[in-house]
């Protein structure tokens, strides 16, 4: 066997394509499914614009933090935050990006978007599988107009674990002592009741396809699905309906200032317009980083994700970009805690 | 031609040929039962925090709470079980009966086409036969078939519990049955190969002697397909005990026990798929692993149990003793 031109030529082929020249360097992330509209949309006006990719996967917010955990993703987004203990364990660094909002949803025939109301201890009550019936004397009291069959109620949460699940848990616990009790917070709980959907897209389907279901998913899900949702009693005692607005509202009154961490859970925030059931999305990234250039650009796609361009893109989607007081407090965040192998910042 | 009568260069060629040939072949036979055991080893190795935390409590408690950390594999061991079952108890008569109308009973020009949409039926993904059970027969089931069955089989008092609840569409027996269309083409189509190879002179002789179809499929084709048969059924259980997607669109992914198959349950390969990325923590991880050797442990019992058969019916012919 005789090395001959040809076999030369392919080598020299391969050689080129394994010189390892980043010309683009590609991102890669992992995790919650409550941004990933905004995620996906950001990364195709980046790519647009630079020419870098960043590729998302939705696989939930508990598979966001075991990837990054393992290092086998740039970064990774999780809905439910860190506790500065956990972070530390892993030498993680947390900040948000954008608000959003977990919306109850219902599929009720005669029933209109926004028509039915429902207080955080009924809600409770629903899917602790206390109330089971539509014509319940509770949801008739509150909702005396509406047409209420006497149907059963199928209860749809998350079969995944899921930083959505993890703001409506954290939310029932704090309205409901018996929730906190029997149930608990978490990515992943044990539903008293109900059928599990996979993702965001999941519970969705399934509340569209079973009469009489109710179910939680991220606003953007709700409006992209045209879903009946319902407005929720907040601390004020306010009836609001979930929208940019109503969020703004809630990330109003949020002093990220005092949070280290940035932990911060946006439930239950107090606020006349505030949606009670907000919540924050945030990304993890380790604070020592072997690879500075992909760190770069990581940090790079967010940096331009606050700009303008970036917040406009997300008020599209009805995500509550950050305030610029918090935005500029990330970016000293990462100057001063983002640093390569040998402690010299990467931004 | 021996290696004796060829000249020298030429013999030493073909017998190292032949050896590595043997060697090859050999070394693949063993490394597939290598990679067998490398799976138990690590399937057991990831399951030991959860075995030691819950010992054989694990196989019977329902309890699956992974905010206090507290999993039981009852549930999906159930689900997994019952859904099979269902999908036996409708695809097996199904096939027998194609497979039964494709030998004995459908004229010659219909074979070939009604066969190969039979084998079409097994190309389908099984991702496809999930949505389209959710889409088409979930809705189907919730409005026409559930509230028929709770009507009629509900009513008798033996098979109520089986048939109480809401009918939802999602759940324990939309899931079987959709199993059972997608076990039926593996059955059926093993079915029909041994039925095929029948000795035509034990069936002419039987109708000779005035025997109907029936008698002659029950009583010659049967016994003497039985093997096959048997091997074909194990196939499609074998299908239907590891089917994730199909299952996971529409059994409902509730980790609670009920005796009623209208209600939503959930199987050990949908509980895999729906959180086996997002399990945080070890001890979660590590029952979700050990869910996968049970898995694997009821695939075993199910073929052991298959080959115990086999050796029973062969006794009962002499075969064996």
């Amino acid at each position: 066997m005789i090395f001959d031109r040809k076999d030369f030529s392919a080598l020299a082929v391969i050689a080129s394509l394994w010189s390892g020249s980043a010309l683009a360097l590609d991102i890669t992330g992992a995790g919650a499914t409550f941004p990933y509209p905004i995620y996906a949309k950001w990364a195709e006006a980046y790519r647009a614009k630079t020419g870098v990719a960043m590729n998302y996967q939705s696989i939930g917010s508990g598979g966001g933090i075991k990837q990054i955990q393992n290092k086998t993703v740039d970064f990774g987004a999780s809905d439910m935050p860190l506790k500065p203990e956990d972070l530390d364990k892993d030498g993680l660094l947390q900040f948000p990006t954008v608000i959003g909002g977990d919306v109850p949803v219902v599929n009720l025939e005669g029933v209109k978007p926004g028509e039915l109301k429902m207080t955080g201890p009924l809600l409770a009550d629903i899917f602790l599988g206390k109330i089971t019936k539509w014509n319940d004397a509770a949801i008739v009291k509150l909702n005396p107009g509406a047409k209420l069959p006497d149907s059963n109620i199928t209860v749809v949460h998350r079969s995944d674990g899921s930083g959505t699940t993890f703001i409506w848990v954290n939310y029932l616990s704090k309205i409901s002592p018996e929730w906190k009790q029997k149930v608990g917070e978490g990515t992943s709980v044990a539903w008293p009741a109900g059928v599990g959907g996979k993702g965001n897209e999941g519970v969705a389907s399934y509340v569209q396809r079973v009469n009489g279901a109710i179910g939680y998913v991220e606003y953007a899900y709700a409006l992209q699905n045209r879903m009946t949702h319902a407005q929720v009693q907040n601390r004020e005692g306010h009836f609001v309906s979930p929208s940019s607005e109503t969020f703004k509202a809630a990330a109003a009154g949020a002093d990220w200032s005092k949070a280290p961490g940035y932990y911060l859970v946006l439930t239950d925030q107090s606020g006349k317009n505030a949606w009670p059931i907000s919540g924050a999305t945030f990304i993890l990234m380790h604070k020592v980083q072997p690879k500075p250039e992909t760190a770069k650009e990581v940090l790079k796609f967010f940096d331009w994700a606050y700009t303008v361009e970036g917040d406009k893109l997300a008020d599209a989607l009805d995500y509550v970009p950050l305030p610029d007081v918090v935005t500029t407090q990330i970016r000293g965040t990462w100057k001063s805690q983002i640093k390569d192998t040998s402690g010299k910042p990467v931004f | 031609m021996g290696t004796a009568a060829m000249p020298g260069h030429h013999q030493q060629n073909v017998q190292l040929q032949d050896m590595l040939f043997r060697s090859g072949a050999r070394f693949f036979a063993f490394l597939v039962l290598l990679i067998l055991l490398a799976i138990i080893a690590s399937l057991i190795y990831g399951s030991l925090p959860a075995m030691r935390k819950f010992g054989f409590g694990f196989l019977v408690s329902s309890e699956w709470n992974p905010v206090t950390e507290q999993f039981g594999a009852l549930v999906p061991i159930v689900g997994t079980v019952v859904t099979s079952a269902i999908a036996l108890l409708i695809g097996v008569p199904v096939s027998f009966g194609i497979a039964l109308f494709l030998t004995e009973l459908s004229p010659n020009w219909l074979k070939r086409p009604l066969g190969t949409a039979i084998e079409l039926l097994a190309a389908i993904p099984s991702i496809i036969y999930g949505m389209w059970g959710l889409f088409v027969l979930a809705p189907l089931f919730a409005e026409h078939v559930q509230p028929w069955l709770i009507q009629s089989v509900g009513a008798t008092a033996l098979l109520a519990p089986f048939f109480k609840g809401p009918p939802q569409g999602i759940g324990v027996l939309t899931a079987g049955f959709v199993l059972a269309i997608m076990v039926i083409p593996f059955i059926a189509a093993v079915m029909r190969d041994v039925f095929e190879i029948v000795p035509p002179v034990l069936k002419e002789s039987a109708y000779g002697i005035g025997c109907t179809t029936w008698e002659v499929v029950w009583n010659i084709v049967l016994p003497y397909t039985k093997v096959g048969v048997i091997g074909g059924i194990m196939l499609g259980l074998g299908r239907a005990l590891g089917e994730t997607m199909a299952v996971t669109f529409l059994i409902g992914n509730a980790h609670r026990l009920d005796a009623s198959i209208l209600a939503p349950g959930n199987s050990i390969a949908s509980a895999l798929a729906n959180e086996f990325t997002e399990a945080v923590g070890d001890l979660y991880t590590s029952a979700l692993i050990e869910l996968g050797l049970i898995l694997f442990v009821i695939t075993f019992i199910v073929l052991a149990l298959a080959k115990l058969l086999l050796l029973q019916l062969a006794k009962g012919e002499g075969r064996r003793t």
